[in-house]
């Protein structure tokens, strides 16, 4: 049996992923993934390791994530009133949401005139970076492991010493004319 | 029961303003004591590596405001470590503008002729270098050829680094672990040390007291090492002169928190923070419309797909940098390279919405590689002020490192705005030029507006009304407490502010070494730059009176 702690940590993880899905999404592990919307191929924020990142004490969202979920689900139920939607009785409510009503949810958390945005930002900020930086992995190991996020954009790898150096970096050629009136320092006049 | 110890001179901040300051006043024989709030990382220290924790998030600082975000150094050599050593001189009309104050905002002794003998020195000292165009990497070159593609000029920009040793790595905002780039770690701290002065690491000011004998009290914090959210001991210390160099984050936050205790602050502290009229465009490139339209190729027969390669911004176009063009309608546009993280949540997909998230940013994030930033330095309208401050700081640190919430307010006015929307159809016009790219600016929706260039929040003036330090940088009603840093700059550059704040710091500092001697403190000016050079020091010799 499931302790209760465990149950709800199950939960909100589902909710934190179903936020962290809608921001970058990705493919969905298995068909049974409800968390994730799949409307992508590849990993997204959540294969990006958002849950970990969120959860990693350094960040400062972490003691905040329970409520986070809670206000979330919140959110949810009411946009489902508003725009008549059925939600399923066995998921979170934001786990409910199909990945279009999730993604107007969340412009409406971040828009400029919400109350409580700068907490949505920064939950958006975290899954966003997740995906685009791994910041909860060494960089050298992120990639020799595969990360999807750093994989998509194409990041190059480092030299052997784990250090970036990119020995041909340019066109080698004057490409166009210095403004006339620069100075005898290359500042302008 | 604490005792409190002195010195004669307490420089807070260890960035230009306050380098420079420590270098020429320790080589003049005076006590000098440098307070920075951040730790003492060397190159070997700093790490090719996004994971928090590392490198990164312990130099850098990220204070999120109301309207405004304001990006910075946090460590010994303040943003040199993390800078991208860009440094320009500030163009002629910069000098002559009057903002909205209705009068020429900088004061009469101060124009780009006056300050060239300074802006000299700095250039010696760290050393400043022309680039050439053989050694621009393939951003700034992709930059220029577009520019001329489109009848523009664009310039290699003068720079602090050491091409020579480059690696071209662009992880210069974790710091150089290589050396190359000329931070204020290679120069003025150094020669300060050398001549006695102490630097402490983790030391955060927090507020400023007058003693009975017309010194200051300074009392600070020590800051944990590994989560700036945890301060530990305090104390305090007596210093005869201060110098204030936070930068313009920092400095009017302390000096507000400082005045029960010093008594009324001119006006001009913590108002009038220029943001440099920042603004970032993000452009993602057609590879094949690069090799057709511009005739590039790489030697491995890539068109570009080298946004991660360089050094930061390596080229400018000054075409709008016309002082005949009306005040608020002049920037500078620049090549820049962003690092992951910070440089993409901003970046907008052109015509999608959402715009920032969703399938469409991915899609974008996976042409990464084929972006272009373009970097906007306007005149923005001074427009920032300070509310009150926080209880330590000048953030509520939200992370252990890196992120904090600060009282910066700032709501751009229709002038800033103005500015922002020429930059951004100009940015536009030159980069979709025969369907080269697709471009949109950052949105501001998510942060405000944000700046790696805060400026004026502590300003230099002819008038008591508007500015909060005469043209000596001593701050007004409070002998003895100077401000060198961002701070005093009077408003935006229209180009990365380094090389001015610094030649202005120079500028300051016979003045400064003249009112340290009237308060008892034997100290003469005149030290050669940091390496022994002299050709800078003969040059201002006439000018120290
Ligand atoms: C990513 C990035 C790239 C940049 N690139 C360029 C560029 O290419 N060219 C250019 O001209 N400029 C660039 N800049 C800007 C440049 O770094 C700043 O303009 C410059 O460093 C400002 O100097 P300063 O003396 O005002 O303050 P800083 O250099 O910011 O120094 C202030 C110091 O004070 C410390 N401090 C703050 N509060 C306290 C306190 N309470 N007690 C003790 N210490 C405190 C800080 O930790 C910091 O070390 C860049 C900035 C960033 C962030």
């Amino acid at each position: 049996m499931e302790s209760d702690e465990a149950a709800e940590h199950r939960v909100r993880t589902m909710v934190l992923e179903a936020f962290a899905d809608t921001i970058i999404p990705g493919e969905k592990r298995g068909p049974d993934d409800a968390a994730i919307a799949g409307v992508d191929v590849g990993g997204g924020a959540v294969a990006g390791g958002a849950i970990e990142l969120l959860e990693d004490p350094a960040g400062g969202l972490a003691p905040a994530l329970d409520t986070i979920c809670v206000e979330l689900d919140e959110y949810a139920r009411e946009h489902a009133a508003a725009t008549g939607l059925d939600l399923d009785p066995d998921l979170p409510p934001f786990v409910g949401l199909p990945f279009e009503a999730r993604t107007a949810l969340v412009e409406k958390l971040t828009s400029p005139d919400h109350p409580d945005k700068q907490m949505w930002v920064g939950l958006a900020l975290f899954c966003n970076m997740a995906f685009d930086s791994a910041p909860h992995m060494h960089t050298v190991d992120a990639l020799a492991s595969g990360h999807p996020g750093l994989l998509a954009m194409g990041y190059e790898s480092p030299e052997p010493d784990g250090l970036w150096r990119f020995p041909t970096f340019s066109y080698g050629r004057q490409l166009a004319d210095p403004h006339p009136s620069t100075t005898a320092t290359g500042s302008p006049a | 029961m604490t005792t409190t110890e002195s010195t004669d001179v307490l420089v807070i901040g260890s960035g230009f303003g306050g380098a420079i300051a420590a270098y020429h006043l320790a080589a003049g024989g005076a006590q000098v004591k440098v307070f920075e709030r951040g730790p003492w990382l060397k190159a070997d220290d700093f790490e090719h590596d996004f994971k928090l924790g590392a490198s990164y998030t312990r130099v850098f600082d990220f204070v999120i405001g109301d309207g405004m975000s304001v990006l910075g150094g946090n460590c010994v050599g303040g943003g040199s470590v993390v800078y991208f050593a860009t440094m320009p001189r500030a163009p002629r009309f910069v000098f002559e503008r009057h903002g909205s104050i209705g009068r020429r905002m900088w004061p009469a002794a101060i124009s780009r002729d006056t300050l060239e003998p300074w802006y000299d020195r700095v250039a010696e000292a760290l050393p400043v270098t022309q680039q050439t165009w053989d050694r621009v990497p393939y951003a700034g070159g992709l930059f220029a050829a577009a520019c001329h593609h489109a009848g523009r000029t664009a310039n290699p920009a003068p720079s602090a680094i050491d091409v020579d040793m480059c690696t071209n790595c662009n992880w210069m905002m974790a710091g150089c672990r290589f050396d190359a780039k000329r931070s204020l770690l290679l120069n003025y701290l150094p020669a300060a040390l050398a001549h006695g002065a102490e630097i402490r690491p983790l030391h955060e000011v927090q507020h400023l007291v007058r003693n009975a004998d017309g010194s200051y009290r300074v009392h600070y914090r020590v800051v944990d090492e590994e989560d700036y959210r945890i301060l530990h001991g305090e104390g305090t210390i007596d210093a005869k002169i201060v110098v204030l160099a936070a930068g313009a984050g920092a400095t009017p936050v302390i000096l507000q928190r400082s005045e029960p205790h010093l008594g009324r602050m001119p006006h001009a502290v913590g108002r009038y923070f220029s943001g440099n009229g920042e603004r970032l465009n993000t452009a993602v490139f057609d590879e094949d419309r690069v090799r057709e339209v511009l005739k590039l190729s790489r030697p491995d027969g890539r068109a570009y797909e080298a946004y991660q390669i360089g050094r930061g911004p390596t080229v400018a176009s000054w075409d709008r940098l016309d002082g005949a063009l009306p005040e608020f309608e002049r920037y500078s546009l620049e090549q820049l390279y962003f690092p992951p993280a910070l440089g993409t949540i901003l970046a907008q997909v052109p015509d999608a919405s959402p715009s920032w998230f969703g399938r469409e940013k991915k899609e974008m994030l996976r042409r990464w590689q084929s972006w272009l930033t373009i970097f906007t330095m306007s005149e923005d309208d001074n427009e920032g002020v300070f509310g009150p401050p926080p209880e330590t700081g000048n953030a509520h640190r939200f992370s252990q490192q890196m992120l904090g919430h600060g009282p910066l307010r700032y709501r751009p006015t229709e002038n800033t705005r103005r500015g922002w929307s020429l930059a951004d159809a100009d940015v536009k016009d030159i980069l979709e030029r025969d369907g080269l790219s697709r471009v949109m600016p950052w949105t501001n929706d998510l942060v405000g507006a944000y700046t790696v260039h805060p400026l004026a929040s502590c300003r230099i003036g002819d008038d008591p009304a508007t500015s909060a330090l005469d043209d000596r940088h001593e701050l007004r009603g409070h002998p003895g407490i100077f401000v060198t840093d961002g701070s005093a700059v009077p408003g935006a550059l229209t180009v990365n502010p380094a090389s001015t704040i610094a030649a202005l710091a120079e500028r300051a500092m016979p003045g400064i070494v003249r009112a340290a001697r009237d308060r008892g403190v034997a100290v003469t000016y005149g030290a050669p730059s940091p390496d022994g050079e002299t050709a800078g020091r003969r040059a201002v010799a006439h000018l120290r009176s």
